[in-house]
Formats: C-alpha cells, sequence, structure tokens
C-alpha cells in the first residue's frame, strides 16, 4: 500500500500534464476555449427548459436551476464514465512501451471530467443570479455530494475501462445504460411524478439519484445534506470504488496482451 | 557485489487466439461450446541471467527470438507469467522512443508530457528543460505542433528526454538506428558518459559489430530461450559463426 502510494505521487505531474493535454486538445482552436464548459450547459439549459417548461413547469419553482443542477451531475458522471472506459484502450501506445501505473489513464479522464463539471458550476451560479432565485450559504455545501460522486464515477470508471479491454461491447453497450440512467434519473422531471408507482421504491434504488437530490436541496431547497444523505452519498462510492480498484487491479497484468 | 538486474526463471506465455475473441456473445458460444481454446506461444522460456552495475550488456538473437520481450519484462512493461525479475535502480527505457507523444501538441508541451511518463517531476523538468533543447538542436521549432516534425527531429528529443536523467540502468533497443550520421554520434557519445558515470547499459542491436565494440557481455537468444551467455566476444563470434 505504502509502495502503491509512493508511486503515485511520483506520477502526480503526469496526471496534472494529461489533464492538461486533454483541456488543450479539447479546446484546440476554439476561439472561446473553455468558456464553452461554461456556455455549453447554458445553451443546453435553455433548450431543454423550453422544451420540457411545458410539460412540467407547474410543479417545479426554479426550473431552470433544477434542469440545470440535475444536467450537469448527469453529463459529468457520463462523461466520466465513458471516457475513462475507453482510457486503457487509447493508451496502448503508451502502456505497451513504457511502465505507468495503468489506473493513471481512467483516473484522469474522471478527473478531467470533473474540472469540466466544475466550470460549468459557474454557469449555475449565473443562472441562480439570473433568476433571482435566493442564494442560500448552503450551496457551499454541494461540495460533499460532488465529493462522493467523484469517487463513485471513478469506481465505475475502472470497472468499465477493465472491462472494455476484454470486451469492446461494453463500449456499445454502456451509452444504452447511461441512456436509459437519464431517463430513471429525475434531470428534468420532478420526482413527484413516481408518487404512487412502483417507481417510488427502484428509483431510489439508482446512486445517481442520491447524488442529484442532495445536490439539489443545498442549492435549491437552501439546506445542507443531512447526515442519511451523506452516508448513502459515501457508501455508493465507497461501493463502486471498491468493486472497480478490484477489478482493475486483478486484471491489469494482461491489459498488455489485449490491447 | 550485487547484481543490479536479476531475471530468474523468466517465462512470458502469449496467447495466440487463432481468432481473437473480443466480444461477449462470442465468447459466451465458445464457452458453452467449450472451444475457447488458445494457441500458446512462449516468447520467453526460462531465461535467467545476472547483469552487474556498470555492464554494457548485449542481446543478440534473430528477430522473434524474444529479445524484445526480455527487455519489456525488465522495463517493467511486461509482467513475467513465471518467474521474477529484480531491478535495483531507476530506469530509462528507451525501447520505442517517443511513445507518449502526443502529436498535437507542440514540441515545448510534449518534452513535459514525455518526462511526466518516465516519472520526472516538474520542477526536475524546468531545471532541464534547456538541456534537452540543447541536445536537441531544436530551438527554433519548440512551438510547432508535433506533427509538423520529421521522424528524426521527433526521436531527438525522445532520446534527450530519456537521458537527461542519470539513470542506474538504460534499456536501449536499436535506438542507435535512428536520426542522422551526426546524431547518431552524439548519442553515442552520451550513451559513453552514461556508462562513465556509472550507468548499466542493456543493448539490443542487429549490428553484431556495434554489439562487439560496444559491450562487455552478452547474451545470445533463440526461440526465447538463452544459447549463450559470456563475454561479448566470445557470444558475438558464436554468433555469427551460425549465420
Amino acid at each position: 500500500m505504502k509502495t502503491k502510494l509512493t508511486n503515485f505521487w511520483r506520477y502526480r505531474f503526469l496526471l496534472t500534464n494529461l489533464i492538461g493535454r486533454d483541456l488543450k486538445v479539447k479546446y484546440r482552436r476554439s476561439k472561446l476555449g473553455v468558456m464553452w464548459s461554461v456556455l455549453n450547459p447554458l445553451l443546453m439549459m435553455l433548450v431543454m427548459t423550453t422544451v420540457f417548461s411545458k410539460f412540467f413547469r407547474m410543479n417545479i419553482p426554479n426550473y431552470p436551476v433544477y434542469l440545470l443542477s440535475g444536467n450537469l451531475l448527469f453529463t459529468f458522471f457520463n462523461e466520466s464514465t465513458t471516457s475513462a472506459m475507453g482510457s486503457v484502450l487509447y493508451s496502448a501506445p503508451l502502456i505497451k512501451k513504457v511502465y505507468v501505473p495503468k489506473y493513471i489513464f481512467p483516473l484522469e479522464k474522471s478527473c478531467f471530467a470533473f474540472v469540466n463539471m466544475l466550470f460549468s458550476l459557474i454557469a449555475l451560479v449565473f443562472i441562480v443570479v439570473i433568476t433571482g432565485a435566493p442564494f442560500y450559504i448552503s450551496f457551499l455545501g454541494v461540495f460533499i455530494p460532488l465529493f462522493f460522486m467523484f469517487f463513485f464515477c471513478l469506481g465505475i470508471g475502472l470497472f468499465l475501462a477493465a472491462g472494455a479491454v476484454y470486451f469492446r461491447d461494453i463500449m456499445h453497450f454502456w451509452s444504452v445504460i447511461v441512456m436509459a440512467l437519464n431517463y430513471f434519473t429525475p434531470i428534468f422531471y420532478p420526482v413527484e411524478i413516481w408518487q404512487g408507482s412502483i417507481m417510488m421504491y427502484i428509483g431510489r434504488l439508482n446512486p445517481i439519484y442520491w447524488y442529484i437530490t442532495t445536490f439539489r436541496d443545498c442549492v435549491i431547497t437552501g439546506v445542507f445534506p443531512s447526515t442519511l444523505q451523506i452516508s448513502i452519498c459515501a457508501l455508493c462510492a465507497i461501493v463502486a470504488l471498491a468493486l472497480g480498484s478490484y477489478v482493475f487491479n486483478k486484471s491489469q497484468d494482461n491489459f498488455i496482451l489485449h490491447i | 557485489m550485487e547484481p543490479i538486474v536479476s531475471v530468474k526463471n523468466v517465462s512470458m506465455r502469449f496467447n495466440l487466439a487463432s481468432e481473437k475473441v473480443d466480444n461477449l456473445k462470442e465468447y459466451f458460444i465458445k464457452l458453452t461450446k467449450n472451444s475457447l481454446k488458445f494457441e500458446e506461444f512462449w516468447a520467453l522460456d526460462n531465461v535467467s541471467l545476472d547483469i552487474m552495475p556498470g555492464d554494457f550488456y548485449g542481446l543478440v538473437g534473430l528477430n522473434g527470438s524474444g529479445k524484445s520481450t526480455l527487455l519489456k519484462t525488465i522495463a517493467g512493461v511486461l509482467k513475467p507469467t513465471k518467474g521474477s525479475v529484480d531491478v535495483r535502480g531507476t530506469i530509462a527505457p528507451l525501447i520505442e522512443l517517443g511513445a507518449g507523444f502526443d502529436m498535437d501538441l507542440t514540441a515545448r508541451e510534449n518534452i513535459y508530457l514525455n518526462g511526466a511518463v518516465l516519472g520526472f517531476s516538474k520542477r526536475f523538468m524546468d531545471e532541464h528543460f534547456q538541456e534537452i533543447v540543447d541536445f536537441s538542436e531544436l530551438h527554433n521549432f519548440l512551438d510547432v505542433p508535433l506533427k509538423n516534425y520529421s521522424s528524426g527531429m521527433v526521436a531527438r528529443i525522445a532520446f534527450a528526454i530519456a537521458t537527461v536523467t542519470d539513470p542506474d540502468i538504460l534499456i536501449a533497443d536499436e535506438v542507435l538506428s535512428v536520426g542522422d550520421y551526426t546524431f547518431q554520434q552524439k548519442c553515442e557519445r552520451r550513451m559513453r558518459e552514461l556508462i562513465e558515470g556509472g550507468t548499466t547499459v542493456i543493448f539490443v542491436s542487429h549490428s553484431i559489430e556495434q554489439v562487439k565494440s560496444l559491450c562487455n557481455k552478452a547474451t545470445w537468444l533463440e526461440h526465447g530461450k538463452i544459447i549463450m551467455t559470456g563475454d561479448a566476444e566470445t557470444v558475438c563470434d558464436a554468433y555469427s559463426h551460425k549465420y
């Protein structure tokens, strides 16, 4: 364990360098550059608000904020897991030639998605101000669900990255699962529409539901996360991370034979 | 004296799947039919060797004899199926130059990225940046994306980065065959400098003359097995005698 930690410390410069590379490559030759991370969710929200406010506006007090906060977290989940999934495969040329701790690659993708999400958080603050919604001190509490969600996504990402090395199908299959989860999570609709159906129970099995509702409580309701919420967020993160790192660690020595 | 690299009974197995099964459906169909067969191929078969500090160690053999596989197990890229590899010290791998370069980034960015891949810290790279640029002689092109470089220029940077540290062990796989004549001379000089500074070199080349003139010890591999180990002169003579 200790050697693993010193090894990680040694390669931290690689981690920051890879994140920097991804940022540079992503915004290469775009005039607005990193501004897009702020602008993109704003424009998306604008489109979705126009479309969905016809259906759901009645029940939700501040729909733009409600929608954007859900969307922000789900986009983070989608981006970090999807990019982590392919990360080992795409780094094949490197893995085949130099020794680098392999978990660096999914970890880097999760960090990169997290950085992007932080930029998008600016968009959320912006919308809160624009719509004249009250600005609660509990807004600072959003970092609690975000912190745990990062490790939750990292765990899933590690699992997928290892799986994708052996079975490329996972890459195609995952996009379907993400889409299903997208509808399964109250992002653009209110939780209340589950009322009285079996979804009341099933919906709560979805970890992302907990991250998003905890996040919204901080932003919209104005309360800090409850002990129950924190425990569930933490538990999901720990389980996902334990599973992901176990599978990744078990299979990583054979990656090179399959990539 | 303790060996700096000690390879003990290393075997490396590859599964040569007659058809590579990499999707789930095929996998399960084959699994249920019990026809999930792999052809085994032993790239290294019970190889043991000790390399002492200060050695200039040559590996000779035909293509596919397992030289590169052996280097990769020493560099930690491959984990041996059986046996163990003990390395005491830092390794600078010159296995394929420029691994980890991103062609879309500029040379300056790539120098930092590649340094990071080799496990150097930011401070170390800041301190040695100029040295790397000087060695590779690419001052005017630092802010040009790497995709506009010729392969020789890429190799120069890669060699400069990999040898900027004083590694305990330098692994060189056919690296002296890149670049123009003057740059080759420069690389050879740099390698000699490193050796005088106490670096151990593991060297693979198809030029038997090069091995003879540079190395003091050598191992001859064939089909993953060691045919002969000894001082470079004897091994090279026996090897060239056969071919």
